[in-house]
């Protein structure tokens, strides 16, 4: 499974914060599932200022993805 | 040390520990950051952290400025989750052979923190109105002074 954690305006959005989905290939087939579920989620993970990061790093692109990835959708920061 | 609090800390307890045993230290340097709110609200803010990814990021500040001030050490403390107006936020501790290195490290990596740490801050205004936040024009203007 690809765990996917949101943060910030994102999780408003969705109105959860971690959930899992079906192993996919690439960032492009993850973005596919998520959209399938939650249009608007997906225009907002697409948005800008948005940034992707795999297994706690940034990662630019249509990225593969490992079986159990987690994948972390990050809105603009705010600073501490 | 980068430790995220998601309880209230004890500022001076911090420095303490972090000034222990200090025979080569001629300076400590400390920032300490208060939750800013208006009165009787209840909670002037909601920090958000990604746990391990936002360590890491601090940890490269921490590092940048250690090598870049001579620092002998540096430590950040910062609450996470919902914050009382009045509540320490953040702490910054540089540790120097002599003062002008350490309290410019404390000011170097205060800039980073407001600018380029991964949080996430919901302000809760009056009214119960609450909205997320980004970096101020101010907070990357600060930024640039250091090149």
């Amino acid at each position: 499974m690809a765990r996917v954690l949101l943060f910030g305006r994102l999780r408003d959005i969705a109105g959860w914060r971690e959930r899992d989905f079906a192993p996919a290939e690439r960032m492009s087939a993850l973005k596919a599932l998520i959209r399938a579920v939650d249009a608007s989620l997906a225009d907002a993970i697409e948005g800008p200022g948005v940034q992707a990061a795999v297994d706690k790093a940034l990662a630019r692109g249509d990225v593969s993805l490992s079986p159990n990835a987690e994948v972390a959708f990050l809105p603009a920061m705010s600073g501490g | 040390m980068i430790r995220l609090a998601t309880q209230p800390f004890d500022p001076g307890a911090e420095l303490n520990a972090f000034s222990a045993d200090r025979t080569v230290t001629g300076a400590v340097a400390s920032f300490l950051g208060i939750a800013r709110g208006e009165a009787g609200q209840p909670v002037a803010l909601e920090l958000e952290a990604y746990p391990g990814f936002t360590e890491q990021a601090i940890a490269i500040f921490v590092e940048t400025a250690i090598d870049r001030f001579g620092l002998q050490d540096a430590a950040v403390v910062h609450r996470v989750g919902p914050i009382a107006s009045g509540e320490p936020i953040v702490l910054v501790l540089t540790a120097s052979p002599h003062r002008r290195e350490a309290l410019q490290a404390c000011d170097y990596l205060m800039d980073y923190l407001k600018s380029r740490a991964p949080f996430w801050k919901k302000e809760h205004g009056p009214n119960g109105v609450a909205r997320w936040i980004e970096p101020t024009g101010r907070d990357l203007s600060d930024i640039e002074r250091w090149g």
